[in-house]
């Protein structure tokens, strides 16, 4: 399976990651490289092995409902570009 | 209600379905330890979890799972043991992660189902499932004219998703099915269901089809036979979801009836304009990029705790409703009483003082309930107790006071409070049953009207306007069954059986 | 035991001692710290240096000494990789998109070493959001090795992603630092730079306020100059924490108790596939030698066979970057970090600020794991590399029947030139060929400096273990330690600069 631009403009967008158009070529080029690589995976057989879904042998952990964080909205905001009253701001977004 | 809808070509079948969002009741949420309240200043109820800080991480809230558990078994639906929480991953301001931490193939609640009753009968609408997702922050777009303001208090907060079957046939059956699943979960404690501050919402998907679709579709399970469906996103009151889908299916058919296709998108119902809009966007469609939440372990719940919160479960609507018309209550009392818990509840109380169930129900429907509508309040904001309607009640079964007096009390202690049974002493409204006192009034009322008496030879039904007069001599107090029975007697009518 | 007349030659246990006897002030040994720091900007091991909090962390641990209620590192200055959320102090993770961002919490690791009294010098460089194998992708410059080969001038790499860090030890800037692991960016780095790097067990260490890259691969893990160092960071660093859901339940052991106890009878593998095809016959040596070493203080030694060896780096190549493309969507430019000027609208305000704020390799990363995770490829790539994931832990499993610990080379060679391995992504990734199947297996890992190569740079052994066996690897690491007698030492080459 291999890549083409319109692939990785797709794939850009939905990272929400810019691409210059003369980057687009390069990166399929990359890309391409990789997953390449990457197809010798398919050697092996794998019927009947579960995907890996926790490293730690352990159950989920569960806590206490208590309320015991938040209710500091100016730590909250200390790094925040351009919020105001503590909101955050971003240009309009039309739903 | 007719289930079909009458095009130019045919008769076309509405195809229902419906997933709705519904903010559980806990102190703190999903993961992080921020509080759930409703209303509180922009940005004071967030931990850097919900933030989605770097390095921040997921410890999920044991009340939250039980409360789902809870929620499950009040569906009467099956439990999950082990399931997997995943990141669905997209980007939008009020979703500070990039992803919402939910359930997708492996949810906690599977299978269940749901009994509506309709006025002529009873429709069971399977649940598909239930799984848990945080809840995402508010945007506000109407604070500035180029900016979008984002308020996350609400990021975070436990959702329960419940997906229904495509089981519901009408717009009615639609709105019923959102009142009986609010209904389950304030009886259960799980949810406080209240649309208007957004802890319900339901996004209804609506498809329309030839008839005989349907049954179609129940015998062998492709949803082909339904059509295409469209999914109106967000619908925040019964009555919107019975108008949306109304405004849908009649816009489905009338595409199809032209000649057109549907096509399967997202829309949203404008409840001024009563119409649905495509909320199409000009991106692509969402691909959501699934995959287990490597912060997450898989959620494993011990058969012992359920079993535990299943004998902690309180009689719930069906049951509730089941109990009642054993004792006597026609169904149809019986399913307005249990409709809320609140009422529930409170008939309950009244019952506990030991009236009987069909009276206090007829009183309650009767008398109260209509008192409290046309004052705009609900039950808990009442001005009667549950102890205090019970004595009225009480006292009209003893025959103390007569119903008339009866309803004369409810208005003396809605308006002024204070004990029905001192009320009644005090102001010498007890029913009056002496016959000869009674005697008396009859006397007094024939001997005043002697032109009456001489009517009633002819006209015998006359013998109520007698009876009204006797009780107007009483000042209301004589009890009406007495009167009428010695009026005839005094005057020589024979009852005809 | 005489100690060294230059305060920064002391190791971490011997400036232990010294600051416990009050031999040494805390204020005396962080100044020269603190002096070496400033005076080797030429090696760019830092992004943030703290001099002033670290003399005030410094005299604050003089005055505990003093009462009597010293702790365990108290008054000992460390490095800390920028990785590391420290609070109040900038973090960056080497990239322009936290480029200023001041965290207002403390990661649970450093904020068990500020409980135990240690003294913060400052935060060190690595490859941006921990993607590399040569610190070469950091905004903020690249990190030069220490070590230069013999008659050399040319800059040479300290490994990544834990660049900083290596060379803050190697070079007696700090008595040691802590350093995070994914892929090996503790053990390659530190078989570089001539010094010891451990990676627990996976959740061993607390994950909480650590930048995440890969969650499900991610550990910190202490560097430093010898293994008895490693033994004292480590107990420190460890612990179970509650707020990280893959923190494992199991007590911290005191790692220092046991570590002379040798390494007579115990059964070391060699797994036959970490013999790749064109080996270089120096790596090849050490191994043997160390082998040797092994055997000569009574170890057993078995081959073993570890079948799935070879598509460890692939399947890392598409786990690693899949988690790490979901981790890094929070970096937005909404809530904290950079955020592109002039946005027009929130779709500008995205692409812009993260193509902005993220490096080469990063983006590429991040689309890497977005296409493995998306609809039409998730089971071709995400899930299929999954359950290798899940084969070559089993090849541990099976493997651990018949041998306590595994003896491989650390890095298939030597700290490489700046600039030589950056056109090819592929051969940069190459260089975890031997660490990642232990990030994979969730196994603990240590590399030991074992040897020189000819034109005289450090190489290290690693010994992988059982899973919360760190104690049987340190002690075997100490056993390679004592017979190496490796104590070469880097010129100071950058004083000269």
């Amino acid at each position: 399976m291999s890549v083409d631009k319109d692939t990785v403009r797709r794939i850009a967008k939905l990272s929400r990651l810019a691409l210059d158009e003369a980057r687009v070529g390069p990166m399929v080029d990359e890309l391409n490289g990789i997953f390449t690589w990457v197809q010798q995976l398919n050697e092996v057989n794998v019927d009947g092995v579960a995907p890996m879904t926790s490293v730690v042998e352990q159950r989920l952990k569960m806590r206490d409902d208590k309320v015991t964080e938040g209710g500091n909205a100016d730590a909250l905001m200390a790094n925040a570009p351009g919020g105001e009253d503590h909101f955050f701001v971003v240009p309009k977004v039309v739903e | 209600m007719s289930k079909t809808i009458k095009g130019a070509t045919g008769e076309w079948e509405i195809v229902i379905g419906m997933e709705v969002h519904a903010q559980i009741l806990s102190e703190s949420k999903l993961f992080s330890g921020a509080a759930t309240a409703f209303g509180a200043e922009p940005n004071s109820q967030v931990s850097f979890i919900d933030a989605g800080m770097p390095g921040m991480l997921p410890v999920i809230n044991r009340k939250c799972v039980e409360q789902a558990v809870r929620t499950g078994l009040g569906l009467k639906a099956q439990i999950n043991l082990t399931s997997v929480f995943d990141r669905k991953n997209y980007f939008f301001p009020d979703l500070p992660q990039g992803y919402q931490i939910s359930q997708y193939k492996s949810p906690i609640v599977g299978e269940g189902e749901i009994l509506l009753d309709m006025k002529d009968e009873t429709i069971t609408v399977g649940i598909e499932r239930l799984h848990m997702e945080q809840d995402a922050g508010k945007s506000l777009h109407d604070q500035h004219p180029d900016s979008s303001y984002i308020d996350l208090n609400r990021s975070g907060v436990a959702l329960m998703e419940i997906v229904s079957k495509p089981h519901m046939r009408s717009s009615e059956e639609a709105a019923a099915f959102l009142k009986k699943l609010r209904s389950i979960v304030r009886y259960l404690g799980t949810c406080d269901g209240n649309m208007d501050e957004g802890s319900m919402r339901a996004d209804v998907n609506v498809s329309v089809c030839r008839t005989g679709g349907y049954e179609k579709f129940r015998v062998d399970g492709d949803f082909k036979h339904l059509g295409t469906r469209c999914e109106i996103k967000n619908v925040n009151s019964m009555r919107f979801v019975q108008l949306a889908v109304e405004y849908e299916a009649r816009r489905q058919v009338d595409i199809l009836e032209d000649g057109g296709t549907i096509h399967q998108e997202t829309r949203r119902y404008d409840s001024k304009a009563n119409e649905t809009r495509s909320m199409r966007s000009k991106e692509d469609a969402h691909d959501y990029r699934y995959f287990p939440d490597p912060d997450l372990m898989p959620l494993v719940l011990d058969q012992a705790w359920v079993d535990e919160i299943a004998k902690s479960l309180p009689e719930l609507p069906d049951e509730k409703k089941a109990r009642l018309v054993k004792a006597g209550l026609s169904p149809y009392d019986a399913t307005v009483l249990v409709a809320e818990k609140e009422s529930a509840d409170y008939f309950e109380a009244m019952l506990a003082t030991g009236i009987e169930a069909k009276a206090a129900a007829n009183w309650l429907n009767n008398e109260y309930f209509g008192r409290l509508n046309r004052s705009g309040l609900a039950i808990a904001d009442g001005p009667v107790t549950a102890e205090a309607n019970a004595a009225i009640v009480a006292m009209v079964a003893s025959n103390m006071i007569s119903g008339k007096i009866a309803k004369d009390v409810l208005d003396i202690v809605w308006s002024e409070g204070g004990d029905p049974k001192a009320i009644v002493e005090a102001r010498g409204l007890k029913q009056v049953t002496d016959m000869s006192a009674i005697d008396k009034a009859i006397d007094a009322v024939i001997a005043a009207n002697p032109d009456k008496v001489e009517e009633l030879k002819a006209k015998p039904k006359m013998v109520s306007w007698f009876v009204g007069q006797v009780m107007k001599q009483t000042g209301g107090k004589a009890n009406p069954g007495v009167v009428n029975v010695l009026l005839k007697t005094r005057l020589g009518i024979v009852d005809e059986g | 035991m005489s100690l060294p007349t230059t305060l920064t030659d002391f190791t971490l246990a011997e400036a232990r001692d010294a600051v416990q006897s009050k031999k040494v002030s805390s204020r005396e040994l962080t100044s020269a710290f603190v002096k070496a720091v400033a005076g080797a900007r030429p090696l760019n091991a830092f992004v943030t240096e703290t001099p002033d909090k670290a003399l005030q962390m410094a005299a604050a641990s003089d005055a505990r000494i003093a009462a009597g209620t010293a702790r365990g590192l108290e008054g000992l200055p460390l490095a800390i990789k920028d990785l590391f959320c420290t609070k109040g102090v900038r973090t960056t993770a080497g990239s322009n998109i936290l480029s200023n961002f001041v965290p207002p919490y403390e990661s649970t690791v450093s904020q068990n070493l500020w409980d135990a009294g240690a003294v913060l010098l400052g935060k060190t460089n690595m490859d941006e959001f921990a993607m590399g194998s040569s610190n070469e992708t950091s905004h903020f410059g690249p990190v030069f090795n220490p070590w230069r080969a013999r008659n050399s001038n040319a800059n040479l790499v300290p490994g990544g992603s834990s660049g900083g860090s290596a060379t803050a030890v190697s070079g007696n800037l700090c008595l040691a630092a802590t350093g995070t692991d994914t892929g090996g960016s503790i053990r390659q780095p530190a078989a570089v730079t001539g010094t010891v790097g451990l990676k627990p067990t996976y959740g061993r260490c607390s994950r909480w306020g650590i930048v995440a890259f890969a969650s499900s691969l991610d550990q910190a893990g202490p560097m430093t100059r010898t293994v008895r160092d490693a033994a004292i960071l480590l107990k420190h660093m460890a612990s179970v924490d509650p707020k990280d859901s893959t923190s494992v339940d199991v007590p911290v052991p005191d790692y220092e108790a046991g570590l002379e106890s040798g390494v007579k009878g115990l059964r070391v593998g060699i797994p036959k596939e970490y013999r790749i095809d064109n080996m270089p016959a120096e790596i090849e040596q050490l191994w043997t030698k160390g082998i040797e070493w092994l055997k000569a203080q009574g170890a057993e030694i078995v081959d073993v066979s570890l079948p799935h060896t070879k598509y460890a780096l692939p399947t890392y190549y598409i786990v690693a970057p899949a988690e790490a493309s979901s981790n890094l969507a929070r970096y937005d430019g909404v809530r904290y970090g950079h955020r592109a000027k002039g946005a027009k609208d929130i779709l500008d305000l995205y692409e812009r600020s993260r193509a902005e704020g993220f490096g080469k390799e990063v983006q590429r990363r991040i689309l890497i794991g977005t296409y493995v995770l998306s609809s039409g490829y998730y089971d071709a790539y995400y899930s299929r590399a999954q359950k290798l994931r899940t084969l070559i832990a089993r090849d541990f499993t099976l493997a651990y029947e018949k041998c306590d610990v595994l003896l491989t080379p650390a890095t298939p060679g030597p700290a490489f030139g700046i600039g030589d391995k950056s056109a090819d992504p592929l051969a940069m990734y190459l260089n975890d060929i031997f660490t990642v199947t232990v990030n994979l297996a969730g196994l603990p890992g240590i590399s030991v400096p074992a040897g020189l190569t000819a034109e005289g740079l450090p190489l290290g052994l690693q010994l992988i273990g059982k899973a919360f066996d760190e104690a049987t690897i340190l002690r075997a690491a100490r056993a390679i330690e004592t017979a190496s007698g490796f104590n070469a030492k880097p010129t100071q080459w950058w004083r000269a600069a």
